[in-house]
């Protein structure tokens, strides 16, 4: 419960900010939402000798739509990914997998970029922006690269970005396709024991396009693409289904937890899948 | 030094940047109706309202809230003049031990001014921050179910 003690930094732009990072390197860690890193501090499992918050940063807020181009401040929290009507309208799948996230609290203050950021397999934001072929910018001193979503995350707690950058923000394209962010928890704000983002278009009575990724279902978020290849072209009848999460089956590889053992999280993935492919189709 | 407003005074207070809010609301403002009961994030009991959110104290450090509006259950009622939540948690055995019930009211405020007339799924979708030992939620849904009617009419007949 006791966090050890630290030194707080409360820059009021990406240069300050990125100024501590650069002075304090591995010792310093940015402060967000603060609800994955704050308890990891409580039991001392996190070491952060220097703590930047990033609140003040008006750079990193806010959710723009231009055209078919959503851009996500790294700041906005998942209580304002909910309640934006144009970003519902630009996206509606985000809504619907924030609304399994966490609890009120939890997403009052959690943000998007945090979600993304962390690393943690059980993050729902990470598959869903892999399904969505996200890209997150990093802001460092050596300047902004840019990162597909499907490129980023390496294993548990590692990813793309280095320790002296900050991911800003999220981009992706609008999407009209047929969504769905099919969860299993054992109760409200527990990470998933299997979740699964699907997003289908039709053309005619075939699915033109399909894109499903899976949370917490290995060390870090699974985009399938055997599944995907599994259902385009088809109708998306029972057997396509079966042939798309016998294929997604084959990119996962969870571990046995408190959530199950293997088997029992083979035989949960099966079944989420298979609603999630039906029912992104069922809004095709 | 940390300048907030606690419950509309303006308090200010000293506090090493690790100490978490719930401490300093607790034991350097004598604000114990929060309180403490995991260490995990999970529980509610120490939600308080921050600059029109519920947020759970007990994760979020008093460096965070610098310059902030903060509303606790003090805030909300007195033992004399009673809340409409606070007196309807009353009215429908909304608490037993009492523990989890600062923050549930609290959190319930803030659910309330979101939406004024939830359906008794969005109440419990909208509480679920905030786990209780002793009453197995029904007649905490009570509770802010016949507040929110109670609101609601008020509203309606000062219009």
């Amino acid at each position: 419960m006791i966090p050890a003690a630290f030194e707080y930094h409360r820059p009021s732009d990406i240069a300050g900010a990125l100024s501590v990072l650069a002075e304090h390197g591995d010792e310093a860690r940015v402060l967000a939402g603060g609800h994955s890193l704050i308890p990891m501090m409580k039991l001392r499992m996190a070491d952060v000798p220097h703590l930047i918050d990033l609140q003040d940063i008006a750079d990193l807020k806010g959710i723009t739509i231009d055209g078919d181009t959503v851009t996500l401040g790294a700041m906005t929290t998942q209580h304002e990914l909910i309640a934006d009507e144009a970003l519902f309208a630009a996206c509606p799948i985000i809504r619907e997998a924030a609304l399994q996230i966490a609890d009120p609290q939890v997403r009052y203050m959690g943000t998007i970029g945090g979600n993304v950021a962390n690393g943690d397999p059980g993050n729902d934001m990470p598959g869903l922006m892999q399904c969505l072929d996200a890209r997150f910018t990093l802001v460092g001193a050596d300047g902004t690269r840019s990162v597909a979503a499907r490129d980023f995350y390496e294993s548990a707690y590692m990813t793309e970005r280095d320790d002296e950058e900050i991911l800003t923000q999220i981009t992706f394209s609008a999407t009209g396709a047929g969504y769905a962010y099919e969860k299993q928890k054992r109760k409200i704000g527990d990470y998933a024991t299997a979740a699964c983002a699907a997003l289908i278009t039709k053309d005619g009575d075939k699915v033109a396009t399909a894109a499903i990724a899976m949370t917490n279902l290995s060390d870090i978020p699974v985009l399938s693409e055997a599944a995907a290849a599994a259902l385009v072209g088809t109708s998306c009848d029972a057997d396509a289904v079966k042939a798309a999460v016998a294929a997604a089956l084959e990119d996962i590889d969870p571990t046995e937890d408190n959530r199950g053992p293997v088997a029992f999280k083979m035989h949960v993935a099966g079944i989420i899948i298979s609603r999630a492919i039906t029912r992104a189709w069922s809004g095709a | 030094m940390i300048t907030m407003t606690v419950n509309g005074e303006k308090k200010e207070v000293l506090a090493e940047p690790r100490e978490l809010l719930i401490y300093v609301l607790r034991e350097k403002m004598g604000m114990t109706g929060p309180h403490v009961g995991c260490e995990t994030s999970h529980c509610g009991a120490c939600t308080v309202e921050i600059d029109g959110k519920s947020v759970k104290s007990c994760t979020m450090f008093a460096a965070q809230a610098q310059g902030a509006e903060i509303t606790t259950i003090e805030g909300l009622g007195s033992p004399d003049s009673l809340h409409v939540l606070q007196e309807s948690f009353k009215e429908h055995h909304g608490l037993q031990c009492g523990y989890c019930t600062p923050g549930m009211i609290t959190r319930a405020h803030r659910l309330l001014q979101a939406n004024p007339n939830p359906t008794e799924e969005e109440v419990r979708f909208g509480i679920a921050g905030n786990i209780c030992r002793c009453t197995g939620y029904q007649n905490i849904v009570k509770s802010i179910l016949s507040a929110a009617a109670e609101l609601n009419a008020a509203k309606e007949a000062a219009q």
